[in-house]
């Protein structure tokens, strides 16, 4: 291997030159960054610019740059250099433009553009180019659990896209709920009809598929291994198990409905009331004919009511909407107007809720002649022949009620999502700590698994509230807690067919870019195409657990001898694991305990007399470390005593900065992560949330060290607050200059 | 950026907003080509100009930061602004497609210094404040501007104040002489990310977006909030510039109406129950909210937030479709109706009046190829034909009025969609 060559190239365009002595800059990287190239350009990111640095790492052998110039965040199409590794001291956005105008900051700015030229050449002398994980896996077949709407779409779709898939099915045959269906809601305009599902068609397709195999009245026992080369054991009822290996997986292992006993009130359990799957298989039975009662019975009116046992807030039933129920009331009643325009048809709705085009379908309901009244249920009682709904009218404000042939109840959907891991967790603990009986629970709770996991956080995706498989991200919503395995359709979220087939054709999509990443050793979202992943020293491992158990991604596992086993294809390279590591043996090649920590030393300290504190900074790269640079974007002037370092989430801070930090003659450490908590904004989930654990341990290391609590603070900072992490910053310079130099000074 | 792309096995993705956005990213991180065709001078579309998203009030601005970092780190991606579509000819696998580039007066020697704003003195109306603010006419569009290259726009480029630009940008990164180009590509798939644009309120006349100054729209409310708008983020209305401590959410303006748009827009229900809490955020206790309904479509899982809301003491809802609003002298808006849950007629004073307009497509006026299959409302259902002949896609909210979650679930499944196409011809021209 050819040896390291480090270059460092400061420019001196956008004003820089103008505001910082470039020699000074020049004179540091050599001498303190003992950087064997050093260039300066009047305009580094121009053709000219570039062009000198790829002629030194063609020509000079240059294996390492530093840039110092603008943000990480700015001129990435310039400054693109694969071949090599690369740090950014962040001149423009980080001094140039933040520190207040004038010659009496001069000193102050040079001082700051000095420390981030040594923080820059510190980090990049610890850095290595990626090689990207060694440990490629092939395999480019998908795995779809579930095969009704959702999971055949994707099945299909992915095939279709030329990637092997298999299917696996628990039922003798394909379709899921939507083979119960007599019709569907419209997908294209005109809105008006109910249409055919399709269903039949589909899983012809399926099953016909030359790249598809099906798997029929089977479940998976046993899923193991990461994206690129899962090993799934496949139980058939008749006992046998297959093993297959495959790359990536999309569980559609759907809902079920919500149990109509559950709902007397309502009349569950009434001979003439049905949920809209019984009416389904009314409707089925009628094939086209006048749906019959269960007695035989012709209808002659019926009532459908809406959100049975939905958006309940007294804790009993559903809180949440189903989103599809509207449509399908309005679908199953024109199957009675369409068969005999006379039936009455009544849909009582709070709220009656079909979104785009579904108006449309509304509006042929009403030109059919169904009755829509907005009201709330308050009973249903059967006598005889026909049942009594009484509801209160929200329009008039007054109780009323309809006598009916027969009720329809739109209940809503449950999701099939598998063991909620909490529940698993405390079972497996406890276990591990002797107890029979909660051995005994956690194969009670296993039993429910769907994908049988052979992780160590637990045998399913974790859930969210309300047991639904969702993604928590508005911009993101596939992302689930278990790399390469994408829920779809309405184990996710409630949803209607439509919305389930372009749920399922989008997770299909995830699937196969699963499979081409983890064959590439890259990383998934939000790191796409990171080539860097953990190495551990297991020598120097203490199997405290504390990585396996706080990996946001269940990504790593435990051996016999209870040392972590790190999944680098399930990892998606927050460093969570090197934050949490107390004897720091996990690393990345470019980002590690030594990267930063190196940078955090290399700061050059005034002494106690100066006045001038220093105060760390460790920002989410995510969102604080844009707001930081939008804040120079609009010129906003913050204290110029503050020495910045990006982190890739607060999860993999690592509390040795910290007091590495304190060490150094730091005095002050500000933490700026992402909202933790139910609505969190942390982009690896639970970083920002680990950051502020492990901060609030931290006053035993300070009182040892002498210092005060305020001497370490941790900020939530949204990506919008440009002016709060200004005033946040002022704000905490002040209180540090008040509570005075710190003790720790000198010392080095 | 990357050398042109000339083959049919690259997808085009015209819109740079977030289905756009996600559609090329989701395509290129599979391996594919991917070119992204944006209109305007910048990568964002209307969600960059959104102060927060439902349900979690979390900011969208940190979503495109992720989505632009998995941007910049992927080179498959080649992003033309100031792009649109002029016309496209050929058949699954195999389009060409017309472009026509706007001159941005700018280059690539930009450096996003600033200093050419600083050296122009005209101003023109910020096309991403919705005109409620004026920006100098050499511009950067926005803090999370992509490409973060400033534009010059076309009123100065033949003039002095042009001219004062070019004189003060010290890269030369100013060209002047810079003409509209045509050119022509040839793509495998085409993903149409178009997106969606407010219904124009002032057709709705009763409601006088056009006569009163503090009746505006749902997406100028965004502005108000966001700390990076006009107002710094404070919920001032125009007319007074007055805090605007009482503030009526009007429904379905435009959207369930035949004389307007036919389709519910979907969105519009959850984001004035979201923008009732940017009331709240600024005034606590002492904001006022009232929301003017026919059905709160808080569909899903969104139900916890209606919920929340309404259980909100500053929060309240009149379910009434306001039949007109008239301004006193005092140029506060007042609504006039009938409250249908108990019939009762009124007449309330608000300070300002926002109309939660319905979303129109985009593409409503873009001429799109003969082949596409639109709805009676102008969104993309897919190509005419069978399946075997699709080779071009609606995503997002140019296919259905769709929330973000939504949109990006369907520029996913486009992106599937477009890749089948690139292996199914690809394995056609194998055979």
């Amino acid at each position: 291997m050819a040896d390291n060559k480090f270059a460092a190239y400061v420019c001196s365009g956008c004003g820089l030159g103008d505001k910082l002595d470039i020699k000074t800059l020049e004179k540091i990287a050599t001498k303190e960054g003992k950087m064997q190239v050093v260039k300066s350009h009047p305009f580094l990111c121009n053709a000219e610019g570039v062009q000198m640095i790829n002629d030194d790492i063609a020509n000079e052998a240059v294996t390492h740059v530093c840039i110092a110039a603008c943000s990480r965040r700015s001129k990435t199409e310039a400054f693109h250099f694969p071949t090599v590794a690369m740090s950014r001291a962040n001149l423009r956005e980080g001094v140039l433009w933040v520190v207040a105008e004038g010659e009496a900051h001069d000193e102050v700015r040079q001082e700051m553009a000095d420390d981030y030229v040594r923080m820059g050449c510190a980090e990049l002398k610890k850095m290595k180019l990626p090689a990207g994980n060694p440990d490629k896996a092939q395999s480019k077949r998908v795995l779809v659990v579930g095969g009704g709407m959702s999971g055949m779409t994707a099945a299909f779709e992915a095939a279709e896209a030329g990637y092997e898939t298999l299917l696996v099915e628990k039922q003798a045959q394909l379709g899921g709920w939507a083979a119960k269906l007599w019709k569907r809601a419209p997908f294209k305009a005109p809105y008006a009809e109910p249409q055919e599902t399709g269903l039949a068609e589909l899983a012809a397709k399926v099953s016909s598929h030359p790249l598809i195999k099906v798997h029929l009245n089977s479940s998976l026992a046993e899923t193991g291994g990461a994206p690129g080369r899962f090993t799934v054991k496949i139980a058939q009822e008749s006992g046998t198990v297959s093993e297959e290996t495959v790359g990536s997986i999309v569980q559609a292992t759907g809902f079920t409905t919500y149990d109509i006993a559950k709902l007397p009130e309502l009349g569950g359990g009434q001979a003439n009331v049905v949920d809209q799957a019984g009416l389904e298989a009314m409707a089925i039975a009628a094939d086209g004919k006048a749906i019959k009662r269960a007695d035989g019975k012709e209808i002659k009116s019926v009532t459908f009511l809406q959100c049975a046992g939905q958006r309940d807030e007294s804790g009993t039933h559903l809180a949440y909407c189903s989103g599809h129920c509207c449509a399908t009331s309005i679908k199953q009643a024109m199957y009675f107007k369409d068969a005999n325009p006379d039936i009455d048809t009544v849909i009582v709705y709070q709220d009656l809720r079909v979104p785009g085009m579904g108006e449309d379908f509304y509006r042929s309901a009403q030109e059919k002649g169904v009755i829509f009244s907005k009201g709330k249920a308050s009973g249903v009682a059967g006598s005889g022949d026909r049942t009594k709904v009484s509801f209160r009218d929200l329009i008039l404000d007054e109780e009323t009620s309809i006598d009916t042939d027969l009720v329809v109840l739109a209940t809503g959907q449950v999701p099939s999502a598998g063991v909620e891991l909490d529940a698993w967790v405390q079972a497996s603990t406890e276990a591990d700590g002797g107890s029979a009986d909660a051995k005994q629970k956690v194969i009670e709770i296993q039993k429910h698994s769907v994908l049988n996991l052979t992780y160590r956080q637990g045998p399913d995706i974790p859930q969210f509230k309300y047991g639904f498989a969702d993604s928590h991200f508005i911009c993101f919503p596939y992302e689930t807690r278990r790399t390469g395995i994408y829920a779809a359709g309405p184990v996710r979220r409630p949803m209607d067919m439509l919305q389930a087939t372009e749920d399922a054709t989008g997770a299909a999509l995830k699937a196969i870019q699963a499979v081409e990443n983890a064959s590439l050793g890259r990383a998934a979202h939000p790191r796409s195409g990171d080539l860097s992943f953990p190495q551990v020293r297991l020598e120097g491992c203490t199997q405290c657990k504390r990585c396996t158990v706080e990996c946001p991604f269940g990504a790593i596992d435990e051996d016999e001898k209870r040392f972590p086993v790190f999944n680098e294809q399930r990892c998606r390279r927050c460093g969570t694991c090197m934050g949490a590591c107390p004897v720091r043996v996990i690393s990345f090649e470019n980002y590690s305990v030594d990267t930063v920590g190196s940078q955090i030393k290399a700061v050059d300290m005034p002494d106690e007399f100066s006045e001038r504190p220093r105060i760390l900074i460790l920002a989410c790269e995510n969102d604080a470390y844009p707001a930081l640079d939008m804040a120079g974007l609009s010129r906003t002037v913050y204290s110029a005593f503050v020495r910045i370092i990006p982190v890739r989430c607060l999860g993999s801070v690592n509390t040795i900065w910290i007091t590495d930090a304190l060490n150094s003659g730091f005095d002050g450490v500000m933490m700026m992560g992402c909202k933790k908590g139910d609505d969190y904004q942390c982009h690896f989930v639970k970083g920002s949330e680990l950051a502020h654990y492990r901060m609030s341990k931290i006053g035993d290391t300070l009182s040892q060290l002498g210092l005060e609590p305020e001497r370490v603070v941790t900020q939530e900072v949204a990506i919008t607050d440009n002016q709060r992490v200004v005033t946040l910053i002022n704000d905490y310079v002040a209180q540090i200059v008040d509570l005075g130099m710190s003790p720790m000074k000198g010392f080095n | 950026m990357t050398a042109s792309i000339a083959t049919s096995q690259a997808i085009l993705v015209v819109g740079g907003g977030i289905s756009g956005m996600t559609a090329a990213l989701e395509a290129a991180e599979c391996g594919k080509q991917v070119i992204l065709a944006e209109k305007t001078p910048t990568l964002g579309g209307r969600t960059a100009l959104l102060y927060r998203y439902f349900p979690k009030m979390c900011h969208p601005t940190c979503g495109m930061e992720i989505n632009l970092r998995r941007l910049k780190g992927n080179r498959s991606v080649r992003v033309m602004t100031m792009t649109e579509v002029l016309a496209v000819s050929g058949r699954r696998g195999d389009y060409t497609v017309t472009l026509k580039i706007s001159p941005r007066y700018v280059t690539e020697n930009c450096t996003g210094c600033g200093d050419c704003a600083k050296a122009v003195d005209t101003e023109i109306d910020n096309p991403f404040e919705y005109g409620l603010a004026k920006t100098k006419a050499a511009y950067l569009p926005h803090a999370m501007a992509y490409p973060q290259r400033f534009v010059l726009d076309a009123s100065i480029a033949g003039t002095a104040e042009g001219e004062k630009a070019k004189a003060a940008c010290k890269y030369d990164a100013i060209d002047l002489e810079m003409k509209e180009e045509t050119v022509e590509i040839k793509v495998g798939a085409v993903i149409w990310a178009t997106g969606w644009k407010p219904y124009d309120a002032a057709k709705i006349q009763p409601y006088g977006y056009d006569r009163f100054a503090n009746v505006i729209t749902s997406l100028e409310f965004e502005r108000l909030a966001d700390p990076h708008g006009p107002t710094g983020g404070k919920i001032l209305r125009p007319s007074d510039g007055k805090e605007a401590k009482n503030v009526a959410f009007i429904q379905c303006a435009g959207s369930r109406d035949e004389n307007h748009l036919r389709h519910c827009s979907r969105i519009c229900c959850m984001a004035s129950l979201k923008q009732t809490q940017y009331v709240r955020e600024a005034f606590g206790e002492t904001g006022q909210s009232t929301v003017y309904y026919i059905d709160i479509r808080a569909i899903d899982r969104f139900e916890d937030f209606y919920q929340m809301v309404q259980k909100d003491a500053t929060v309240s809802f009149v379910k009434s479709k306001v039949a007109k609003i008239v301004q006193d002298k005092d140029a506060n808006p007042v609504l006039h109706g009938v409250d249908t849950e108990g019939y009762h007629r009124y007449a309330t004073t608000h300070d300002l009046v926002v109309l939660a307009v319905g979303m129109e497509p985009e593409a409503n006026g873009i001429k799109l190829p003969d082949d596409m299959l639109i709805d009676s409302s102008g969104f993309i259902e897919g190509c005419k034909g069978s399946a075997e002949d699709e080779g071009m896609f609606g995503a997002g909210a140019a296919s259905s009025p769709l929330d973000v979650n939504r949109s990006v679930q369907s520029a996913t499944a486009a992106a599937l969609r477009a890749i089948k196409v690139i292996h199914q011809t690809a394995r056609t021209e194998k055979v």
